[in-house]
């Protein structure tokens, strides 16, 4: 489904990814686990068209799609889920969802992408008139997810959704991806917690200094002596 | 008495002040940049009222129509044409440029039309006033008013209940959120420019009626306009809509103390001293405005 070759991006000229590859199969989940400014956020923000490449490729489907715009990858049916604090605070939770759906034209589609957000996540619809942002960091979290659901993406990219989060929280969140997961949609995750995220998905890559420079299966990875020696404290 | 005649009279140009004042907080609220030539777009709405009525011998009312349109063309062609341009300098950059549109707009209304004070003197409301037990309205100033409000209804129905309005909304509050739901936010810069010089060219072609057109008006009302834009909080619809009444009452009720008491310092001539005053004092107590979200 998703195919990033070899890419490399820079920031005001200094390269921030040097060289990554991943690809994302239909209906697969996957993970980019690294440190603090390994370049995973960028990496996400690069495949949803705010970012330019400067070398590399990105396949969507067939269809060569670095070098357009954001509004235009939404379309294709990719959608970035950005961190919470961009939620429209001053707008309510059900206007924020709608806003979500603005690419879906069809009533009935928004209605039922509304009906799935809701399912997902029942304490969205019991605060449906409430201002986002008077909800709490989860509930943020939620808003920032369901959001991005409406859309009704064939890829759903997560960057760090348990970020800021305590701990039962992170728990509850990451629980919800695998829900998600389990309706059957592809989800590209990024995530600072390392083991949580390779035990929910099928693959995984490890990012370290802007190159991807371990990946395979979650297991694998999570059995691999220096991924547990790095990032689990093994 | 004269007093509720002050407040009435008030309201009804608070209403085309709030009018003014609309398109350019939306323009600020979308892209954060103060349009110093919005007093110039007014100018050119009462211009191209003037005119039609002029050479085509149509009613004042009639040409509205003519301003609006004029006014979108006038606010989509700074839009591509100059500001998109400008957007990718410092925010300085911006600042001057809309300043150097307002200059820009002043002298080719000066080399164009003259100097000269131009009045509508024939129309349909022209010179006519309405009495209502006590009170006098002129009807060109009450035409005004009630098409001020209802223009303005309709920008706000616009905004909050449709889909294009609420993406607008969106890309008021966060640009970089609103390009990841897949709106394309230059696009909606462009529609804030024409929302702005479409609204304010109405504005225009409502005040002709009743007020002089020259190529320097426009200054004397964006003064007004900048003040309900700050007072309402910067980017807020309904802040702007109460600012603009409050700001119309203001300086139509102050001056009938000042009668009332036999002052000459409380005269007209302080009647927008005391606009700025409550400006003043309220950025003071309350710096995001009346109904304010930005900082």
């Amino acid at each position: 489904m998703l195919k990033v070759s070899e890419i490399e991006v820079r920031y005001s000229g200094i390269p921030i990814i040097h060289n990554v590859s991943l690809v994302v199969n239909d209906g697969e989940l996957v993970t980019v686990v690294g440190a603090n400014g390994a370049g995973k956020s960028t990496l996400l923000k690069t495949i949803a068209g705010a970012l330019r490449t400067s070398k590399g490729t990105i396949h969507f489907g067939n269809e060569e799609i670095q070098g357009l715009s954001t509004p235009e990858i939404v379309r294709k049916g990719i959608t970035y889920v950005p961190e919470a604090r961009l939620i429209f605070g001053p707008l309510t939770v059900e206007e924020n969802l709608e806003i979500g759906a603005y690419i879906v034209n069809d009533a009935a589609q928004k209605k039922s992408n509304l009906d799935f957000v809701y399912h997902l996540f029942p304490r969205l619809a019991d605060r449906k008139k409430q201002l986002g942002g008077t909800l709490s960091g989860g509930e943020q979290q939620m808003l920032a997810i369901g959001r991005g659901l409406m859309s009704n993406p064939k890829l759903l990219m997560l960057d760090e959704p348990s970020l800021g989060l305590m701990p039962k929280l992170v728990d509850e969140m990451l629980g919800a991806v695998a829900k998600l997961r389990g309706t059957g949609k592809t989800i590209l995750l990024v995530e600072q917690n390392v083991r949580e995220s390779l035990e929910l998905a099928d693959r995984g890559y490890v990012l370290q200094t802007g190159r991807t420079i371990l990946e395979g299966t979650g297991a694998e990875l999570l059995n691999t002596e220096s991924i547990r020696k790095a990032f689990l404290g093994l | 008495m004269l007093i509720a005649d002050a407040l009435l009279q008030g309201i009804l140009m608070g209403l085309l002040f709030a009018l003014v004042a609309l398109g350019l907080t939306v323009i600020f609220g979308v892209m954060d940049i103060v349009n110093f030539a919005h007093g110039e777009f007014l100018m050119i709405g009462m211009y191209s009222v003037y005119w039609t009525n002029f050479f085509f011998h149509v009613d004042p009312l009639i040409a509205l129509p003519v301003s609006a349109v004029i006014g979108v063309l006038l606010g989509l062609a700074s839009y591509y044409w100059f500001i998109k341009y400008l957007l990718r300098g410092p925010a300085i950059a911006q600042l001057f440029g809309t300043f150097g549109l307002m200059l820009f707009l002043q002298y080719s209304a000066m080399f164009l039309f003259s100097a000269d004070y131009r009045m509508i003197d024939k129309g349909l409301l022209v010179g006519k006033s309405l009495s209502v037990g006590p009170f006098i309205f002129d009807w060109t100033k009450l035409a005004a008013g009630i098409l001020s409000l209802i223009a303005f209804a309709v920008v706000y129905y616009f905004l909050n209940r449709t889909r294009i309005g609420k993406a607008l909304q969106a890309t008021a509050l966060n640009k970089e959120a609103a390009s990841y739901m897949g709106i394309r936010t230059d696009r909606m810069n462009a529609l804030a420019w024409a929302i702005g010089g479409g609204t304010v060219g109405i504005a225009g072609g409502l005040l002709v009626n009743f007020y002089y057109a020259y190529p320097m008006v426009g200054i004397l009302f964006v003064m007004i306009a900048f003040a309900c834009v700050a007072l309402g909080g910067f980017g807020s619809i309904n802040g702007v809509f109460f600012a603009g009444l409050l700001v119309g009452i203001l300086e139509m009720v102050f001056p009938v103390f000042g009668h009332l008491i036999g002052s000459d310092f409380l005269g007209p001539h302080f009647k927008f001293t005391v606009v700025y005053l409550a400006y003043f004092i309220i950025v003071v107590v309350r710096p995001q405005g009346l109904f304010g979200w930005k900082n």
